[in-house]
């Protein structure tokens, strides 16, 4: 039912959604989130950006996030893509989906599964400007973000 | 054994690098021999600097290493 997918390729946010709705009377409540490229990141002369990966452990640490997100809330459908390779400037990179009964756990969990991909799934950012190529730096707030979901 | 690394580790010391260990051992001891056999790089093998990984799970320190587990070091992550 979950679906784990990290790919260079695009995605459609309708056609996840689509899928996220396929059975109907499961659920009440869908919730999606997409982040994009943004125009100014480490410099402010961004042309691309390179995302690297460690294969096999990212569909796995992908599938241990989700496992943790549907022992704390009851889920009905949920879908995570990460984009790897080259990318532009407002290109789609990740896309997390979870859909349930109600909205409390869907928008709880969603943002629970992006706080933990950020700091546990293995991707790394690299920013391709004019002056060079620079790693993005890890950032403590989503160290915070993501320890805020540890008091419970 | 052989051991992986990714990103910007990658680039400073190649995608992996075959070490003369006697396994099992720590990922703490694994880390020492590291910045023993690359003492130029040895700032780069410290905890708060580089994550690892056995079998594809992040881990910690106390963890052991056996025969024909996978081990990889990396930066934090800055996915998503």
């Amino acid at each position: 039912m979950d679906c784990i997918s990290v790919r260079e390729e695009d995605f459609v946010v309708q056609e996840e959604y689509d899928q996220l709705c396929q059975y109907p009377g499961e659920s009440g409540a869908v919730v999606c989130f997409s982040g994009l490229v943004r125009e100014l990141g480490v410099t402010d002369q961004t042309i691309a950006m390179e995302i690297e990966h460690y294969p096999g452990m990212t569909e796995k640490s992908l599938k241990a996030i989700i496992g943790q997100a549907r022992q704390r809330w009851p889920l009905s459908q949920v879908r995570m893509i990460h984009r790897v390779g080259r990318l532009k400037t407002g290109d789609q990179i990740v896309f997390v989906g979870v859909s349930s009964q109600h909205r409390d756990a869907a928008f709880d969990a969603c943002r629970f599964l992006m706080d933990y991909l950020k700091t546990e799934a293995p991707f790394w950012k690299k920013e391709i400007t004019a002056e060079g190529d620079i790693w993005v730096e890890a950032n403590e707030k989503d160290t915070t973000a993501r320890e805020k979901w540890q008091v419970d | 054994m052989k051991i992986l690394f990714f990103a910007a580790l990658r680039e400073t010391l190649g995608e992996s690098v075959e070490l003369e260990v006697s396994l099992p051992l720590t990922v703490s001891e694994l880390r020492q021999a590291l910045a023993e056999t690359l003492p130029e790089q040895a700032p780069l093998f410290e905890p708060a600097r580089t994550l690892s990984a056995v079998n594809q799970t992040i881990c910690q320190g106390a963890t052991l290493i056996n025969t024909g587990d996978e081990v990889a070091f990396f930066p934090p992550v800055t996915g998503g």
